[in-house]
């Protein structure tokens, strides 16, 4: 028989010890800013970043979700930012008539963005995620260049008679009062922005409070089984197709809200936006925020979108320390001698609180 | 194990903590800054990345603008140029910056995604911007569709991509003697190729020219162009027009010269910039006619000193129609802040409604045309020059 647990226990038992901390950390961050915010004590560089790293954290969650606790290799995050981003943009733009305030029509917008997302992440698993190996990472790398070259093509307007669609030949002619919603190349011109800050944290407490339930239940721990041994996990009865399923289908689901909230973030947005160097990147805020952890993802996506910013001052060089600061991150914690050193410090603190406890 | 989460706690919390400190500090700290006393003009663009050759260019001919209109006495600028890599979410946060550190006045842009993202910014908060060389109608306008609702105080110093494909058609039109078959081969993942493309095809239709065959490319085939010339050729055209910049211009130039084709090219002023381009060989290019608003081997005064003193400050090179644009940029803003009495002491918006008012009704003399005007949308009006490549060198073609 378990023991029944009381809610401070269950906040800081050593298994919800990170859901702990991530929530603390945005909802804490949260305060702060919207304090700073309302006391108009942030700048105007912090205030534009906002919206922007809220979108990254959402994404980079959801990736790390694939990554971290599934295990796929997803080289292709970003175009599913794209497919979001793009649908909701198209639907706020031609809800804008019908919908006039901001608030219902970007919620809308972001649950269609997630969908068709999530819709697309569904089709891209099915035959994927069968297989055994790294096909995903090939897969979705593709996937990404595809949906860039779609979306450079696409060419979709409306006017007082409907909806006009062309595809590679710009042929959409619209009356005067028309709306071009996707312009090929130039993506989507003119988007009202009705991203809010509240709305992207709102987004990430979601995301958090998705992915940790599925981290904590049944279906979370046969994700896991089929990550660590496939053979194993399928011989007591897990279904792999299934668990893996779940977890790409949810990781592309997020980013399709991040994406969406993105997008109505800006009034102009390029399809060459979501290329693979933006998959690349929050890869690598996954990566240097640990695989699996939430808490560490959330701070690396904050860290390496802030520092190029910080690094104005280092003008041309600006790049290159960005770089090598990412380098020696990577170096540094995988780095023996600094991990020892690391635990050194832990150990003595550790016992430098029971000597004052004790005392 | 229990003390382990512990500590992991308290340094996670210790960096979240540490991390908005550091957004106040930093808050802080740009705010104050360079150049009391002087009016405060910001710009952004590409500095890194692969559009960095524009951003570069424009940044080293405003710099020279300010420092000779400081020179001059009376009148004071300060300049900071940030990096946007051309992608509007840095274009986005490099307003934040500009803003932070006190810009008055503003350079917006230099490419034209960027620009648009920012474009509402500055209405919103009334800064006078006018972009050198962004080119998109989005820059200026709130509903670019339609060339309707514009902001007011965002202008172009450049010609409109739509202008641009407009005046070529006329041109063809109006000089038969050039080629009466037309080809076009254009970049259809480029919003700056696609723009001039699409008004160039309904004008052409227009003036009724006869455009026998239309090619495109995109990034990932922008190095073979054999097929495309091969299309143009047997569909009879004897002259090209090449809505692209200058790189895969060169390329078309050298393939069409392998495959023994020689009809007209003619390009806008995205192809100025050939005659620089390392290992090209420039007498391919003899007899390339293009429309753009400046030659650097025009020989009045003022291109002559632009270019030599743009020569000396970026070793050597040969400033492009984006550099001169820049620099044209800086002079129309001291003559409007001249005229309006502007002075550094004032607020953003007074200025903005200073500038807004002078903008729309003076005259400008610059490097880029002479009696430039702006329309109280924004919108540049200048006459674009014809330019023929003779001898490695542009020579004006008579109107």
């Amino acid at each position: 028989m378990e023991k029944k647990k009381n809610l401070f226990a269950l906040m800081t038992d050593k298994k919800h010890r990170g859901r702990t901390v991530s929530f603390g950390i945005v909802i804490l961050g949260w305060a702060i800013l919207e304090i700073m915010l309302f006391s108009g004590s942030l700048s105007s560089l912090f205030s534009s970043l906002l919206v922007p790293v809220c979108c990254y954290i959402v994404a980079a969650i959801g990736l790390n979700l694939n990554v971290g606790i599934s295990g796929e290799l997803n080289l292709g995050q970003a175009c599913f930012m794209s497919v979001g981003a793009f649908t909701a943009v198209c639907l706020s733009g031609s809800l804008a008539g019908a919908i006039p305030a901001p608030l219902p029509r970007l919620l809308l917008s972001i649950v269609a963005g997630a969908l068709l997302a999530a819709l697309f992440g569904v089709l891209i698993g099915i035959p994927v995620l069968k297989l055994e190996g790294d096909y995903l990472a090939i897969v979705t790398l593709a996937f990404g260049q595809i949906i860039k070259s779609l979306i450079t093509n696409m060419y979709l307007g409306f006017d007082d008679a409907g909806f006009h669609f062309s595809f590679v030949d710009n042929k959409v002619e619209l009356k005067q009062g028309g709306k071009m919603l996707l312009n090929g190349p130039m993506g989507a011109t003119g988007t009202e922005r009705i991203s809010t800050f509240t709305m992207g944290i709102v987004l990430i407490v979601i995301a958090l409070i998705v992915v940790y339930h599925l981290m904590y239940s049944r279906s979370g721990r046969a994700i896991m089984a089929a990550r660590d041994n496939r053979i194993a996990a399928e011989s007591i009865g897990v279904e792999i197709f299934r668990t893996k399923m779940l977890a790409f289908t949810v990781s592309s689901c997020l980013a399709g809200a991040a994406g969406a909230l993105y997008g109505l973030n800006y009034s102009t947005l390029v399809p060459a936006k979501f290329d693979f160097n933006t998959s690349i990147l929050l890869l690598v805020y996954v990566v240097l925020g640990g695989l699996g952890n939430m808490t560490g993802t959330i701070i690396a996506t904050i860290v390496l979108v802030l520092l190029p910013e910080l690094l104005r001052s280092m003008q041309d060089y600006r790049m290159l320390i960005y770089a090598i600061v990412l380098i020696l991150i990577m170096l540094l914690t995988n780095n023996e001698t600094v991990r020892t050193w690391g635990e050194r410090m832990k150990k003595q603190l550790k016992s430098r609180l029971k000597n004052r406890r004790n005392a | 194990m229990k003390m382990k989460g512990w500590y992991r706690k308290t340094v996670s919390v210790a960096l979240a903590a540490a991390m908005t400190m550091s957004l106040a500090a930093c808050g802080g700290a740009s705010a104050g800054g360079k150049g009391s006393g002087a009016i405060k003009i910001g710009a952004s663009g590409p500095l890194t990345g692969p559009a960095a050759v524009y951003g570069n260019a424009v940044k080293a001919a405003a710099e020279m603008a300010v420092e000779e209109v400081n020179a001059k006495g009376g009148l004071q600028f300060a300049l900071d140029f940030e990096d946007d890599t051309h992608d509007a979410e840095k274009a986005v946060t490099a307003y934040g910056v500009l803003k932070d550190w006190g810009m008055q006045v503003s350079l917006a842009t230099v490419t034209s995604a960027p620009g648009a993202a920012v474009a509402p910014m500055y209405s919103d908060d009334k800064i006078f911007a006018i972009t050198p060389s962004g080119s998109s109608l989005a820059i200026i306008y709130r509903d670019p569709d339609n060339a309707a609702d514009p902001y007011g105080n965002v202008f172009q110093m450049c010609f409109t991509d739509p202008n641009q494909g407009i005046a070529s058609a006329d041109y063809l039109a109006a000089h038969p003697d050039l080629g009466t078959k037309i080809a076009v081969i254009y970049k259809n993942d480029d919003n700056y190729s696609s723009g001039i493309f699409a008004k160039f095809k309904s004008q052409a239709s227009a003036n009724s020219l006869d455009v026998v065959y239309t090619g495109t490319f995109d990034d990932s085939n922008a190095s073979d162009f054999t097929v495309q010339l091969k299309q143009a050729q047997d569909a009879g055209a004897d002259l090209i027009f090449l809505p692209i910049y200058y790189d895969p211009a060169s390329l078309i130039l050298t393939q069409a010269n392998q495959m023994g084709y020689a009809p007209t090219f003619f390009g806008v002023d995205g192809m100025d910039g050939i005659l620089t381009l390392e290992g090209f060989d420039t007498s391919l290019a003899e007899g390339v006619y293009l429309l753009t608003p400046f030659s650097a081997d025009a020989k009045d005064d003022l291109t002559t000193k632009f270019t030599a003193n743009y020569k000396a400050k970026m070793n050597g090179e040969i400033p492009n129609q984006f550099a001169a644009d820049a620099y044209d940029c800086v002079y129309a803003i001291a003559q409007a802040c001249e005229a309006a009495g502007v002075t550094a002491d004032m607020s953003a918006s007074d200025i903005c409604d200073k500038l807004t008012g002078q903008f729309s009704s003076m005259t400008f003399n610059g490097l880029t045309g002479q009696n430039v005007t702006w329309s109280a949308s924004g919108e540049v009006s200048k006459s674009p020059k014809a330019v023929v490549i003779k001898d490695g060198a542009y020579v004006g073609v008579e109107n």
